[in-house]
């Protein structure tokens, strides 16, 4: 039998507005983490107020003005954008080549169920489809369930400072992310073509090729180019650890209580997050 | 082509869905299926397509025991065997050509199949959509056709895959009413001078007694009749769907003059509501 995705029942949400006491619970639940959180995360609105504090924020504030704009500092500050940029190009980069195999293995309808599987004995789906398909997804949660941050602070105890150890930070974190995603992309994809060409004595691959691909890529795509607009930001602070790039520089220029440098700094960002943001919303508009 | 003894078929839990078919089905053999929704017409013709195995009996293929085929043998018995459904099991976002050139994959190596999205070999695609009177949308997205011009790839498909048997299993259910007698009659005339076997699974009563020498009944599982459609009686059709008052009634029969097996379309009295 193939296996066909039930459709979450319409009535899910229907049942819950009648007499259930759950709307309550999830209140009451929620007004409960929000008070213990006040206190335990000791937020105190009133510092952010009091004498010491609004000083500091003067003196950052004045500091950044006028940003500093001469030409000698502009220039040199065009390649750590740049390497921003690669940065999270090359990261991004990586992240695809870890995703897309370890995506296609944690796809259960690829790897051991469903009508690709339907003459498998029972061993033979064990082994070789459920056990890569579990290890890859142990593998990928491992993979994101640690932020790229951290990431990159191991990266630079390995390989030292620059943006290499950035790269490499990004290539595994989002890797994790952008396999996770694409798995349920590739289940999503609507059983009946499968079923069709399986039917006609298609071979796994040319299910996959005609069936699956053309179905999975424009969302493929569209979400991996989400993650590279997710990067370019994250690249900027893997620069905090040392990883390279416009962080690194802000770190510097913060640390010497150079304001105005940090301002000009942060305005090369925005126009970089936004230049990317731009180009990948165009592309994505395109394929949809 | 096909013989069934004893057909068989459970989905646990529940009633069978097929119980004790048993049918012949000789070579170049145009058959029509009818029969109230439910009725296993589906199941039976995911069973004659080898993409279900029956829970019990025997199924011959080709004078060689369905069930005892190897995996490579399944796989190249399907490439024999063509398949049209109910609803457009086409691939929106490919275009027109590749569809159509997807026939082929039975044969092609991954390789060839890769190449063939890349630099398709477009002269039997052209071909095919010819037969179907579509030449001129070859290269348009396959989401953007009309649901009886998708119907009309399918079919195109299943003509690059040229198979030995065509089933089509509710062909014209999702069609303009207008059109499906269009197509049902291309089907008919392109097996026909290919000699290929057909079956077609039918809602409308009328387009399988105009189109068909052949009317096999279904009702719960089992066979009601086998017969020639002039000797389909009022009394079989009423039969055949008492209890079913859904949308399969009412039907009339064509008038003879359009019926190529005229003597038994006299207009149907008795199923209008």
């Amino acid at each position: 039998m193939t296996r066909i995705p039930t459709a979450p029942p319409a009535d899910r949400f229907a049942a819950s507005r009648g007499k259930s006491a759950f709307p309550w619970i999830l209140t009451a639940a929620f007004v409960a983490s929000v008070v213990f959180s006040l206190r335990e995360a000791q937020v105190q609105p009133g510092v952010l107020f009091d004498r010491q504090a609004a000083a500091n924020v003067a003196r950052l504030v004045a500091g950044m003005f006028p940003p500093q704009l001469s030409p000698e500092f502009l220039a040199l500050m065009l390649r750590p954008a740049l390497e921003t940029l690669q940065i999270s190009v090359m990261g991004t980069f990586i992240a695809v080549l870890i995703g897309v195999p370890l995506g296609l293995l944690a796809t259960s309808s690829l790897s051991w169920s469903g009508v690709l599987h339907e003459r498998a004995s029972r061993r033979g789906r064990w082994l070789l489809g459920f056990v890569p398909y579990a290890v890859s997804r142990a593998v990928l949660s491992v993979f994101r369930a640690i932020p790229e941050y951290v990431w990159a602070f191991m990266f630079v105890r390995a390989v030292g400072l620059g943006p290499f150890p950035g790269v490499l930070a990004i290539g595994v974190a989002y890797g994790g992310m952008l396999g996770k995603v694409y798995s349920e992309i590739l289940e999503g994809v609507g059983p009946r073509p499968l079923e069709t060409l399986h039917a006609a004595g298609a071979s796994r691959g040319a299910i996959v090729l005609y069936g699956v691909v053309p179905q999975a890529l424009p969302n493929v795509i569209a979400y991996t180019l989400y993650r590279w607009e997710c990067a370019i930001r994250a690249s900027a602070v893997l620069g905090f650890v040392g990883a390279g790039g416009l962080g690194q520089q802000i770190e510097l220029s913060m640390r010497m209580f150079q304001f105005d440098e940090v301002l000009t700094l942060l305005g090369i960002l925005f126009l970089l997050v936004a230049g990317v943001d731009f180009v990948s919303g165009r592309i994505r508009a395109r394929m949809a | 082509m096909y013989e069934l003894d004893g057909v068989r078929k459970v989905f646990a839990p529940g009633p069978a869905a097929l119980e004790d078919v048993s049918l012949t089905i000789g070579r170049g053999e145009h058959v029509a299926f009818i029969g109230p929704s439910g009725a296993g017409k589906t199941t039976l013709f995911r069973i004659l397509n080898l993409t279900l195995r029956p829970t019990a009996g025997r199924l011959r293929f080709d004078s060689g025991d369905a069930s005892a085929l190897s995996d490579a043998a399944l796989r190249r018995a399907r490439t024999r065997i063509g398949t049209i459904y109910q609803q457009q099991n086409l691939v929106g976002r490919l275009r027109v050509v590749h569809n159509v050139l997807a026939g082929n994959l039975g044969r092609w190596s991954a390789v060839q199949a890769l190449a063939s999205l890349a630099v398709p070999r477009v002269a039997p695609a052209e071909r095919a959509l010819a037969q179907v009177g579509i030449p001129e949308k070859l290269w348009a997205r396959t989401d953007e056709l009309s649901g009886g011009q998708q119907q009309r790839v399918a079919i195109a498909r299943v003509l690059v895959q040229d198979p030995d048997v065509i089933l089509a299993d509710e062909p014209v259910s999702s069609v303009d009413p207008s059109l499906a007698s269009n197509i049902v009659g291309l089907l008919r005339d392109l097996s026909a001078s290919a000699d290929k076997t057909l079956c077609v699974n039918l809602h409308t009563v009328e387009l399988a007694l105009a189109y068909f020498p052949r009317i096999i009944g279904l009702r719960d599982g089992r066979v009601l009749f086998d017969l020639a459609p002039d000797k389909v009686t009022d009394e079989l059709l009423g039969e055949l769907y008492v209890g079913h008052g859904d949308a399969e009634l009412p039907f009339e029969r064509m008038p003879g003059d359009k019926n190529p097996y005229g003597t038994a379309c006299r207009p149907l009295r008795g199923f209008t509501r």
